[in-house]
């Protein structure tokens, strides 16, 4: 059993990636080129279907799909790899994707925590071994901020605005 | 100059007890030191050769007198008692032990300072012309909008883990003091037809392996666009800047691979796309922080000559390290880093209170640094102007030679860097000791040394009228020596003249040289404008010849 943060919430995740088990009609996370490959099977997919993108993935290309997707898991393979967080702005605020966007992968780490939620991330899968409460206490190590950012964090105070 | 409201102090105050948790964790076991470095590294902490080191931020190099002396006094409590100036303008101590940092910080918090991004893949601290908001060529104070640029690259939510470092400089006048060129991005200001403000757009500028000079990306920048246009850069580079080899992860390098129309296309269309997402930068915002930078309440005076009837030594350091002020009765004061037998830029805690003291009689209580690793009182009336060469000989800082050979720039090298590959300091010595008669300084006029201790370039050797790079060789310290290079205005990278010398070489080397300059220049002509000139080859004919062996 898998356990992310969800929100402010550590919660077993109900969803599975392509290559674990997966029943017909399970909630299913398949990577952007299995969803490309295969597109009628994962459309005709009786269950909430999610993609997962790559760094180097064109979050722009998914613009007409983003309506049958419930979920986007960007993958941060390190903590220094920063890709995911232009994806996730691009994703929030250029394709205005309205469902679960996850940061998931090794460099989803407490000190990254508030910085991927600012980006509008609203689930954070860890790596292994990383204390899930520590990284939802991450999420407020900060109460003001120069820039806009997503509403996944409340800020007490904020100079610039959107 | 700015200072701090409710937000900006909860900001730094709260990232000083995330580093403290950091730290912890980090010496309780809990963060790997691979975990850690990123960490560490966007709060300006390496560890070095001997220790840590800790870039403090001082951002577009103004302090006050209040805050050099809460230096002065972490470098005499948590160091040994001095510090070193950099080219960033920032202040670098170089023997913190690694659990008290947390502490320096949060005494660095009490005075509104911080040493946020001073190092790590992010925006780095933001540096202007040391001469900003009193140059005579100026259009615009550009440290209002290094103090917004300042803010909006703060912990920002996007660029925080980018493919490499990222720096950005702002002028605000003709000759560019700032070396905005060879920046990520340089922002020159201008006025619009309707004295509107707006900045030309350099991006791809930089030193380090591979040097290039920015390229300009937009002509005319509206003001109230400028996150917008900023964020628009930084996305492009965070998503397509390379990731798969530090050498190549610069934005000059995404610059050059896509090439400039490319490269304008795609944030242009960004920033089209993007712009009501941006953070809106609002003119209540603009006049509050240039609320800041108003121009200090001078006295109603008029230009003297303090010179005339004085003794030599004051007369040589009145022409040598004042500079004009804007405004009647006042001069701009370096205060010289670059004493024979000193290392440049190094400064210790009794200098650092001493001008303290002086800058809050004579100067308003503010003190700048400068990129080559001087300080600045930018306003004293001319009348203090023999007292405080006084005070400043007294402290040994009055060293009249600004602008000349001996007013190199030199990063720390060997001695404390470990990234570097030769020793700067014993080399600037040996040059200081080769030229220490002052009368052959300013017979040779305007010169500026540049000297790196690695292809990193801390020490601009690329931008240097003569560049100095250290390099190994077999384990030996050899020099190479670059001649040409310029970083104010006519921005050039200076070419290598031939094989590297050895250490005990180069002062002797930089002398057939200047003594090449001095037979064939022309009358009251600068060295780069000889080596413009005449090019490279009879300097280097000069340069080796007593030693052809040389290899």
């Amino acid at each position: 059993m898998r356990h992310i943060l969800r929100r402010r919430d550590i919660v077993v995740d109900p969803w599975r990636y392509l290559g674990e088990e997966v029943a017909t009609g399970d909630p299913v996370i398949v990577p952007l080129t299995e969803l490309r490959a295969d597109r009628e099977r994962w459309w005709s997919w009786t269950g909430r279907l999610g993609v997962r993108l790559k760094p180097a993935d064109d979050v722009r290309d998914l613009a007409a799909d983003l309506r049958r997707l419930d979920l986007v898991a960007v993958e941060f393979p390190n903590p220094g790899d920063g890709r995911g967080y232009s994806q996730a702005r691009l994703l929030r605020e250029r394709l205005r994707f309205r469902g679960e966007l996850r940061a998931m992968g090794n460099g989803v780490r407490q000190d990254q925590a508030f910085l991927l939620a600012r980006c509008g991330f609203d689930s954070l899968e860890t790596g292994p071994g990383v204390d899930l409460e520590a990284v939802r206490d991450a999420l407020t190590r900060y109460d003001v901020a120069y820039q806009p950012g997503a509403p996944q964090v409340e800020l007490r105070r904020q100079r610039f605005f959107a | 100059m700015y200072r701090y409201d409710e937000l900006d102090q909860a900001l730094v105050d709260q990232r000083v007890a995330e580093f403290r948790d950091q730290v912890r964790r980090h010496l309780a076991g809990e963060l790997s030191e691979d975990e850690f470095r990123p960490l560490r590294l966007r709060n300006g902490l390496y560890i070095q050769r001997h220790a840590p080191m800790l870039r403090i931020a001082i951002p577009y190099g103004l302090l006050s007198a209040r805050q050099l002396r809460a230096l002065a006094a972490i470098a005499r409590r948590y160091d040994r008692g001095y510090g070193h100036f950099t080219t960033r303008q920032n202040l670098q101590l170089n023997w913190p032990a690694l659990a008290e940092v947390p502490e320096i910080l949060a005494e660095l918090a009490a005075v509104q300072m911080h040493a946020i991004q001073t190092s790590g893949n992010c925006v780095r601290n933001v540096t202007a012309d040391h001469l900003a908001g009193i140059a005579p060529d100026e259009v615009d104070d550009p440290r209002p909008y290094c103090e917004l640029i300042r803010q909006w690259a703060t912990l920002h939510p996007e660029f925080t883990y980018l493919p490499r470092k990222f720096k950005i400089a702002v002028t605000g006048s003709a000759e560019d003091r700032a070396a905005s060129e060879v920046h990520d991005i340089g922002l020159q200001l201008r006025r619009g037809a309707q004295g509107e403000t707006g900045f030309t757009v350099r991006v791809g500028g930089g030193l380090g392996r591979a040097p290039a000079i920015g390229q300009v990306v937009r002509e005319w920048l509206p003001l109230p666009e400028l996150f917008a246009y900023l964020e628009a850069i930084l996305r492009i580079y965070n998503l397509y800047g390379r990731r798969d080899n530090i050498h190549k992860a610069r934005i000059k390098v995404l610059l050059k691979s896509l090439g400039l129309e490319r490269f304008r296309a795609e944030v242009e269309a960004e920033w089209q796309a993007a712009r009501s997402g941006a953070p809106r930068l609002t003119p209540a915002e603009v006049e509050r922080v240039r609320g800041y930078f108003r121009p200090q309440p001078y006295e109603a005076l008029e230009d003297c000559d303090p010179s005339a009837g004085s003794e030599v030594a004051f007369k040589a350091w009145y022409r040598y390290n004042t500079r004009a002020h804007r405004v009647p009765g006042y001069r701009a004061v370096f205060v010289s880093l670059k004493a024979h037998g000193a290392v440049p830029g190094d400064m210790t805690s009794a200098q650092m209170e001493g001008v303290a003291a002086l800058a809050e009689r004579v100067s308003f209580g503010l003190i700048r640094s400068t990129h080559t690793q001087n300080l600045l009182l930018a306003d004293v009336p001319q009348r203090a102007l023999y007292e405080v060469w006084r005070e400043l000989a007294a402290l040994g800082l009055a060293m009249p030679n600004v602008g000349t050979l001996t007013d190199m720039i030199a990063c720390p090298g060997l001695d404390f860097c470990s990234l570097a590959n030769a020793g700067t300091i014993a080399v600037a010595q040996q040059i200081q000791r080769r030229f220490d008669d002052l009368d052959y300084l300013y017979d040779l006029g305007e010169i500026e040394i540049k000297m790196s201790g690695c292809m990193n370039a801390c020490g601009h050797h690329h931008v240097g009228h003569i560049g100095i790079l250290g390099v190994d060789k077999h384990g030996e310290e050899w020099y190479q020596i670059s001649l040409g290079g310029s970083a104010n205005g006519s921005t050039a990278l200076g070419e290598v003249i031939g094989p590297s010398v050895a250490q005990h070489e180069v002062a002797a080397t930089l002398e057939r040289i200047v003594e090449t300059y001095r037979d064939l220049r022309e009358d009251g002509e600068r060295f780069i404008d000889t080596v413009r000139r005449i090019g490279l080859t009879p300097f280097r004919e000069r340069a080796y010849a007593a030693h052809p062996a040389a290899a």
